[in-house]
């Protein structure tokens, strides 16, 4: 099949939201950000703004016609601050003028005045505050405290974990035209066009249907435009609104980093304890999420956390609290694997830390703690086709870790500088919406008379791969050729109440209610021919490669002629399609159920030299088996871990979000925050398909989600790279904070130097 | 007027000369194709050719356009991406779609555009090494940059064994009009620009615009801007007897690949590959690097350290004044507004003479450095002659360690001798604390790069392992 979605990329035509045609009369909006981080708005002062030559207006929270909200789970962020400001970066005005510059150059020209007020950044010190967004969560299994005098080795320790931000190459932006009759049409960069559609209503205060909101692709979004695109879009179109001419907002890469919320920093503090032969028997963890000025998902974001927390192990006895900590930061957001990587990396922490003073190797303790068939997860979900043993073991066959241990021993004995280090990283991802209802998707499916096809769905694309595997699919249902079929943007006026393109869900979701329609419409087709051609045995009427087959023989009859005919027999061929994930729920107060319709193992191996003199550090190799289910286009599915790995590597070694103590962002811009190129990323990378063992209900195709999982095999990198350092300094008692940069590494080799 | 040729069209244009190429390509020109990711040089989205003539035969180049000024196009080609498309994807294109390297398409333009760019100016075979440099100057978040190494297989057979413009356009990979754009820019008139001893203090000379856009970005539409480029009698790279005379206007590239600067640094073509992208390293020039004064500027700590003097002038006047003596404070040296840096004089090294470049960033490539470390070094009879270490990083200016030299000089080789080097130069500096480490780790790594400086120069007479075990 044609890669059409490639095609037009590698020839530069696929269009972003601001690529398309300019419509008459574009204006363009840009938006003052609060240059402190807490504080009280004394004035603004707009008057040199306003005097600028091709200025059109300016806004503030008092112009916004209907509510000014746009929280989604919970409702405490405004649009635009009306008295105080609580983070630096928060929008306190949009200015719009004829063209860009001329909009930047305003909103540099108004003058705010703040009282600054004290600012917290430390998700702890909120804590101690008071300042917490929900309520702390506990989730518990069997009875830590019992269990602590049992374990031969009891360890405790504590985690810092730095934030990431997202760095989707196409910044944020959206283009909102007003529409006769009261309505808006906005063009966002968004991976929740319904989200997108409620808070524009809200902030217009207009009814759902007076919003359509388009989505033809997204340049990279990884969590970061699933709640976070909403904001802007709904700049872009109450501007337009009180204007009446269509206005586009796109934010500069410094903005973008400046204004937008990223992945969540933690700080956790754990306690494990394990008998002498490595079994852990009792784990307790203490996460207090860094969720920044508002909730945002953070709630939502910390809740996977508590359900990863003990990733692809069998803990028998956890106590795992967690708490979302509001701090003067942007508000912290979605990002590939949604708090399940926090989580894992304090698991493997402490792993480690309790093998460290059991005297075994990671491998072993790992090994003898794989969460098996049958086990329950600390919250209540009895664990089903979980692979990760499997993995594990196919893993140490083909690549044998205690050989790669002794390869490198026996590097490090030859040499005195440079030192190798290795890590295995188990992952197991839960998948499904963890709120339930969210887990639902419709689709619209056309067949024209030409016998071409369009499908729409709430899925949205953003580089996934999503349309040609949605073509995919939907060709082999309707057993015709996938040129024929067109995948539409996503638009709320064609699919409703979407949810978010998130969760790694987007495909199953999607691909699930497309199914539905197509079927739906091969039925009437098939039923048509059956009655034409006078058969009686309706179930052996296939359409296969285009021809419709009787008991597997031609019957003279292909896609188009059946198509036409179905149209002047006034047989409907178009289908809306639903789906919704069965078999899941959970009890938020019983904190037990059955979150998620399956789960996503996999096992790394990443090697890694460092130079101890520099501190510098390469990796070197990394090596996965991934349990992918049935695949479906193995080349898109090998992108999706690949990209998602590199994410995961940087994340815990370059990517150094830090902030300093008045809130300010210290990488605010592409020249200090650093993302993994081509250099950084190994140019040994394996990944293996897990052959299919037990399938799983309800997946397309028994394909599995393949989005998120992968990120956390990035978390093996921190501990190769910490097995190397202890191979230069056996005596030092290394720490588990990350990420792991160049400078920590060099300081935490020589903790002389410092005195 | 500027005029140029915009992919197959005469173009000429009256805009503001600061304008950006990327901005004139996406408000003005519609052409969409070139994306915007940073607008600092970062990450390689604008990326597009500027093709000019060059001893008689066009050579192009991929160039970060945000940081790039339209009045600098005069007499040259600009080719995008559509410049690039011809009716059947170009092998270029074809291999990314095949390999599946792109997957949300933003930063694919843009590399496209590099690795034809590379495949036009590679003279020998295509390697992974070089798909590498091609890519230097890009970030892609969503593929891990695997399938687009995978590129390199296709690209290979294509080719089979030809590189270069004409192999290109007998193969059908390029578009035909390529052909006529030697003859089409000879058409052009030379630009009509000021003279060099003209330059006055309201102007703003731009060499490279890599510093210039990413730092002082809206100053530069409104005021005057000299585009020094247009000027050919500051660039290129002569030898004297005692020096070699480099062109202020010679881009690192250019500098890194010349005969006679190979031969007096031996290594720099390892260095170079740390010090920017590509892209970047296509425009930046040594000029910039030094007036830019910035502590931690790599070319300037090389310079530094190898005893470079420059040549300034100012109207029909020139003066000499030696690169160590250069600089007066943070981002203030002794250059007056009106004059111009002309030439860099690098004396030829003593024969013996040793040189040495490390340099320690968070990322190892495209990254501005934490710290870095230069020395010249020689030794008679494991005895040092003369000495000389620079730092950057770690100081508001370049910094020479010059007491750390001087003390060096009749010293042996010895670990003793580096250890006292060592302390003496963390005495020396000043570092403070920032995103590319606290003022701490710049310590201890001016220390360590000392420390390496040795080990590599003196594999036999000092060891890494004697540092730390008496330690
Ligand atoms: C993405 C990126 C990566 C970078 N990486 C590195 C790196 O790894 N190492 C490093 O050292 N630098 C790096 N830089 C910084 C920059 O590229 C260099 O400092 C470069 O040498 C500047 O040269 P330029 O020609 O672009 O200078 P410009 O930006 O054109 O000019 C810089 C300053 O010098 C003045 N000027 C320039 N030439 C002259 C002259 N002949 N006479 C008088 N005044 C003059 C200009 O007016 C201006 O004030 C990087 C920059 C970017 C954008
Ligand atoms: S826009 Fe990123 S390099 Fe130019
Ligand atoms: S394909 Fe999305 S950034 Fe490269």
């Amino acid at each position: 099949m044609k890669p059409i979605e490639l095609d037009l990329h590698t020839r530069g035509i696929s269009q972003y939201v601001d690529d398309m045609p300019r419509p008459e009369g574009l204006l363009f909006a840009a938006v003052l950000p609060s240059p402190v981080a807490h504080g009280i708005i004394r004035s603004l002062g707009t008057d040199r703004a306003l005097q600028i030559h091709g200025v059109s207006a300016l806004f503030a929270a008092q112009d916004i016609p209907g509510e000014n909200q746009i929280g989604t789970i919970i409702q405490d962020e405004p649009m635009l601050a009306e008295k105080e400001v609580h983070y630096m970066g928060q929008p306190l005005a949009i200015v719009v003028a004829e063209e860009l510059e001329i909009a930047r150059k305003a909103v540099r020209a108004i003058h705010v005045e703040i009282d600054e007020l004290p600012v917290i950044v430390d998700p702890k010190e909120a804590y101690q505050q008071g300042e917490i967004i929900g309520s702390p969560r506990l989730f518990a299994s069997g009875d830590v405290e019992l269990m602590w005098e049992k374990c031969d080795a009891v360890v405790q320790g504590s985690c810092d974990i730095g934030g990431q931000e997202h760095v989707y190459l196409e910044t944020q932006r959206a283009r909102a035209l007003p529409m006769e009759g009261k309505r808006m049409t906005v063009y966002s960069a968004t991976q929740s066009p319904y989200t997108v559609q409620r808070v524009i209503s809200k902030i217009l205060g207009l009814p759902l249907h007076a919003i359509e909101v388009d989505v033809k692709r997204l340049g990279g979004a990884f969590g970061g435009k699933e709640n976070q695109a909403s904001l802007w879009a709904a700049i872009a179109a109450m501007s337009a609104w009180i204007l009446q001419k269509p206005v586009e907002l796109v934010l500069t890469r410094a903005e973008d980093m400046q204004m937008t919320g990223k992945r969540h920093p933690y700080i956790s503090d754990f306690k494990i304890g394990a008998t002498r032969d490595g079994k852990i028997l009792a784990y307790e963890v203490h996460h207090y999420q860094n969720a920044g000025a508002s909730a945002d998902l953070s709630t939502a974001i910390l809740e996977r956390t508590l359900f990863h927390s003990a990733n692809s192990y069998y803990i028998p006895n956890t106590r795992i609290f967690g708490v979302s900590c509001r701090t003067n930061l942007q508000p912290h957001t979605a990002f590939r694997g949604f708090g399940g990587p926090q989580a894992m990396f304090v698991m493997e922490s402490a792993l480690t830390k309790v093998a460290e003073a059991l005297g075994m190797t990671r491998e072993e303790v790992q090994c003898e703690n794989l969460l098996t068939d049958g086990k329950y997860f600390p919250y209540g979900q009895q664990a089903q086709a979980i692979e990760v043993l499997t993995c594990w073991y196919e893993m140490d066959a083909k690549y044998d870790f205690d050989l790669v241990r002794e390869r490198v021993e026996s590097y490090n004995a030859d040499h005195f500088e440079t030192k190798k280090g290795f890590a295995v990283m188990p992952i197991c991802f839960g998948i499904s919406f963890t709120s339930s209802f969210m887990n639902q998707a419709g689709a619209l499916v056309h067949v024209y008379t030409d016998g071409s096809v369009s499908v729409s769905t709430g899925g949205v694309e953003m580089g996934q791969g999503l349309n040609a595997n949605l073509a995919l699919i939907t060709a082999r249902a309707f057993g015709i050729n996938p040129d024929r079929i067109t995948v539409e943007s996503t638009n709320t006026t064609r699919v409703a109440n979407m949810s978010p393109s998130a969760a790694s869900t987007t495909l199953h979701l999607n691909g699930q209610a497309a199914l539905i329609a197509v079927k739906e419409i091969k039925n009437r087709l098939i039923s048509m021919i059956t009655k034409e051609l006078n058969l009686d045995a309706y179930a052996s009427v296939k359409i296969k490669n285009e021809r419709v087959l009787f008991e597997g023989h031609k019957t003279g009859w292909d896609w188009e002629r059946l198509v036409q005919k179905a149209y002047f027999s006034r047989v409907d061929l178009s289908a809306h399609g639903f789906y919704a994930t069965p078999n899941i729920y959970f009890d938020r107060d019983q904190k037990k159920g059955r979150p998620f319709a399956y789960h996503v193992c996999g096992v790394a191996l990443i090697e890694a030299t460092v130079d101890c003199l520099r501190g510098v550090y390469t990796l070197d190799s990394v090596k996965i088996l991934h349990d992918i289910g049935e695949s479906l286009d193995w080349e898109v599915e090998m992108g999706q871990i690949q990209g998602a790995l590199a994410q995961g590597l940087g994340w815990m070694t370059l990517e150094d979000l830090r902030y300093d103590d008045h809130g300010r962002l210290l990488s605010p811009t592409l020249a200090e925050y650093k993302t993994p190129d081509v250099y950084f990323m190994p140019d040994e990378i394996e990944i293996t398909p897990l052959n299919q063992r037990e399938t799983v209900d309800g997946l397309p195709y028994g394909n599995k989600a393949v989005g998120e999982p992968p990120f956390m095999y990035g978390i093996g990198a921190f501990f190769a790279i910490r097995d190397a350092m202890r191979a230069f300094r056996p005596d030092i008692d290394f720490g588990f904070d990350a990420p792991m940069t160049p400078e920590r590494v060099l300081m935490a080799l020589h903790p002389e130097f410092n005195s | 007027m500027t005029r140029f040729i915009l992919n197959n069209t005469e173009t000429c244009i009256d805009l503001p000369a600061g304008l950006s190429v990327l901005d004139y390509l996406r408000h003005n020109q519609r052409l969409t194709g070139t994306k915007e990711g940073c607008r600092e040089g970062d990450c390689g989205a604008c990326v597009t050719l500027i093709g000019e003539l060059w001893q008689n035969k066009m050579r192009y180049l991929p160039v970060a356009t945000c940081l790039t000024p339209l009045c600098e196009l005069h007499g040259k080609h600009l080719v995008t991406i559509e410049g690039l498309s011809m009716d059947d994807l170009s092998p270029v294109q074809q291999a990314i779609l095949d390999k599946k390297a792109s997957q949300c398409g933003f930063c694919t333009p843009g590399i496209t555009v590099s690795l034809t760019g590379l495949l036009m100016q590679l003279d020998g075979d295509l390697s992974e090494e070089q798909i590498k440099r091609a890519l230097s100057g890009h970030l892609c978040r969503c593929t891990g940059y695997s399938s687009l190494k995978l590129t390199l297989a296709p690209l290979k057979k294509r080719m089979s064994g030809r590189t270069g413009i004409d192999a290109l356009l007998e193969m059908g990979m390029l578009p035909d009009y390529f052909r006529s754009i030697p003859e089409r820019l000879k058409r052009i008139p030379l630009p009509e620009i000021k003279q060099l001893d003209q330059i006055g203090s309201d102007d703003i000379p731009l060499a490279g615009g890599t510093d210039l856009y990413a730092q002082h970005r809206d100053k530069l539409t409104q005021n005057r801007i000299v585009p020094l480029n247009l000027y050919p009698e500051l660039k290129g790279i002569r030898s004297d007897k005692n020096a070699i005379r480099v062109g202020a206007l010679t881009t690192f590239e250019s500098f890194a690949q010349d005969p006679e600067i190979r031969r007096i640094i031996p290594g720099i073509e390892n260095y170079i590959k740390k010090i920017a992208s590509w892209q970047i390293r296509n425009r930046a020039t040594i000029g910039g690097n030094i007036i830019n004064a910035s502590p931690i500027g790599d070319i300037t700590i090389l310079l530094l350290t190898m005893g470079a003097e420059l040549i300034l002038q100012q109207g029909k006047s020139q003066r000499v004044i030696q690169l160590s003596q250069f600089y007066k404070g943070y981002k203030q040296t002794d250059k007056k507004s009106d004059e111009i840096l002309t030439e860099i004089r690098i004396p030829i090294p003593e024969p013996g003479s040793l040189i040495h470049f490390e340099k320690i960033s968070k990322r190892r490539h495209l990254d501005i450095a934490s710290v870095n470390s230069a020395i010249k070094i020689r030794v008679n009879k494991n005895q040092i002659q003369d000495a000389r270490i620079g730092v950057g990083g770690v100081a508001p200016i370049p910094l020479l360690l010059g007491e750390v030299g001087q003390k060096l000089i009749g010293c042996p080789v010895s670990v003793h001798t580096v250890r006292q080097a060592a302390s003496l130069a963390i005495k020396s500096i000043s570092p403070i604390d920032d995103i590319r480490g606290s003022a701490a780790y710049k310590q201890l790594l001016t220390r360590q790069l000392i420390i390496a400086h040795f080990t590599l120069l003196f594999p036999d007479q000092v060891k890494a392992r004697d540092f730390y075990e008496a330690d």
